[in-house]
């Protein structure tokens, strides 16, 4: 029989360090929605997706209710639609009206957000996928929680540098037509070199085709909750650190099984995976940079840094896993900037910076994310920031990715506000040396050898 | 065939008062619902009580139970929160 004190931890890890399920998505392939013409893709998207995602946001609610655990997101991932629209799609014009169909259903069926305006060109580009990436300064911009992701690189293929000059243009782009809202449109579009197919977070999921027609993928979270944990064992040596994490995440990612389990037996769609994720938000006490400093380092960025999240993310995940019968997404801690108070805290003190944080996604899941930059930053030096993380992830065998804010306008110390879960930044400042004759060279960095490790 | 326990953990938390707990068992025998056990303690005054009941034969939803007795907590003063038992099961046991 449960007793008061484990009734009461589990109480205090959800009302007062932020324990929460992040979200539930659900991933719902759009292949069978394919057809020559444009309208009728657009009437079969908009039908499939209103029809199995129409008790989702429901189905979030009630278990929250009934299990007094927030459920804070319910969003939808879909098949990229590089490969849905490319039968129909002459034209980038048509892709965006594609991705004002995904808006338009999105918002009828009440999710959060919706990711997989995306496009797979770890190798190349089809037609349609260079007309979609060309579409999404524009995608972006006239539709609100759409999400886009674009897989530029792997472990398998090597990297499309092609893809990855032309992502500059279309990130400033992006930035430029939503400078009203200190670039917002940048915020919801992510570059990876070996995306995961199952990821339930955005703004980088999307259905990958390798999946089922339907599936239910949740994402837990619980910075907080392995914060305090770890505020009992100060000044213990790290055998019992990593214990203490490992305990708490196991507890965390059981709660995101229950929740999973419920929501995929409700809406009797199968369930996929958990993503074991430290994932922050903007409130105070739900930081990984935090955890950071409880570790041991006085900011985020400091010496043993890196360290310091080599083994949070291991032990997170060591803990985890034995608590969920599927894990996949991208399974890592979090190192946002702006959606983390102690990471803010950390670049306003001069203690991390844009090449420390590309240091530390070497380490831990994703990559350079949410980084405010000043809007007068080359084109090429933004493809250049993102070849810098898609080559760690190609020859390290993991996922990164990069979503990163030219917010045009402002300049180093300014600060931007995104609102809601994705916060406030600090503008950071970019290394300013040239790299463009790096990145126009053209054609593909090749596919890494897999021996020799060194 | 007999329907199987619907077992959820109610926590009470509040000021300590005359009457929280024979109100909320009271409000729990209206709507048929058993109690399996109670524990409770008071510290510095404060009253925090934890029931294990069983809704099987609840003669309204859990929902409807649910936000009953959250408005009955506001009305004498204590927070009162009832949640399926699993999310505790899970979590602390293997």
């Amino acid at each position: 029989m449960i007793n008061v004190g484990e009734v009461t931890e589990t109480n205090k890890m959800i009302e007062k360090e932020n324990l929460d399920v992040r979200t539930i998505t659900l991933g719902i392939s759009l292949l069978d929605c394919i057809d020559s013409d444009i309208n009728k893709v657009n009437e079969n998207i908009y039908n499939k997706i209103t029809t199995l995602a129409k008790d989702l946001v429901k189905t979030g609610e009630d278990i929250e209710k009934e299990y007094g655990i927030p459920v804070v997101n319910k969003r939808i991932s879909v098949t990229p639609i590089a490969l849905v629209g490319g039968a129909a799609c002459k034209s980038s014009a048509d892709f965006v009206s594609i991705a004002k169909t995904l808006d338009k259903a999105a918002k009828t069926v009440g999710v959060n957000f919706l990711g997989g305006y995306s496009a797979l060109v770890s190798k190349g580009m089809t037609k349609a996928d260079e007309l979609l990436i060309r579409s999404i300064p524009e995608a972006l911009s006239c539709t609100d929680i759409v999400c886009s992701s674009i897989n530029v690189g792997s472990t398998k293929t090597g990297i499309n540098m092609d893809a990855v000059r032309l992502l500059g243009d279309v990130i400033k782009d992006t930035a430029t037509l939503t400078k009203e809202q200190d670039s917002l449109g940048c915020a919801k579009l992510v570059v990876f070199c070996n995306a995961p197919d199952d990821n339930p977070f955005m703004a980088g999921a999307f259905h990958g085709v390798t999946e089922a027609d339907a599936i239910i993928n949740v994402g837990v979270s619980g910075p907080g909750v392995v914060k305090t944990a770890l505020e009992s064992v100060r000044g213990e040596s790290f055998e019992v650190l990593c214990e203490t994490i490992k305990k708490t995440a196991f507890k965390v990612t059981r709660v995101g099984q229950l929740v999973a389990k419920e929501a995929s037996n409700r809406l009797d769609v199968p369930f996929g995976i958990i993503d074991l994720s430290l994932a922050p938000t903007p409130a105070i006490g739900d930081s990984v940079a935090d955890i950071l400093h409880e570790i041991g380092v006085e900011y985020a960025g400091a010496p043993g840094t890196t360290a310091a999240l080599a083994l949070l993310n291991d032990q997170v995940k060591k803990g985890g896993i034995m608590a969920s019968s599927y894990v996949g997404g991208l399974s890592g801690a979090f190192i946002p900037v702006s959606e983390d108070q102690g990471m803010i805290d950390a670049v306003e003190a001069g203690a991390l910076t844009l090449e420390k944080l590309e240091a530390m996604t070497c380490v831990c899941s994703v990559g350079l994310d949410m980084i405010a930059i000043p809007g007068d930053t080359k084109n090429t030096t933004i493809s250049g920031i993102i070849a810098d993380e898609m080559a760690i992830g190609m020859i390290n065998q993991k996922t990164t990715a990069v979503r990163i804010i030219p917010v045009i306008g402002k300049k180093v110390g300014d600060t931007v506000e995104f609102g809601g879960l994705l916060g406030y930044a600090p503008v950071m400042p970019v290394n300013g040396f040239d790299c463009s004759a790096f990145v126009n060279r053209g054609g593909r960095i090749p596919a890494p050898v897999h021996s020799f490790k060194n | 065939m007999e329907k199987a326990a619907e077992k959820s953990i109610i926590t009470v938390v509040g000021k300590d008062t005359v009457g929280i707990i024979a109100k909320v068992c009271t409000y729990l025998s209206e709507h048929e619902i058993n109690v399996l056990d109670i524990s409770q303690t008071i510290v510095q005054d404060y009253f925090n009580m934890m029931m294990i009941v069983d809704m099987r034969n609840s003669n309204q939803s859990f929902f409807d139970t649910s936000k009953g007795l959250e408005e009955l907590g506001e009305k004498i003063g204590v927070s009162i929160k009832c949640q399926k038992e699993e999310i505790f099961e899970n979590m602390h046991r293997i």
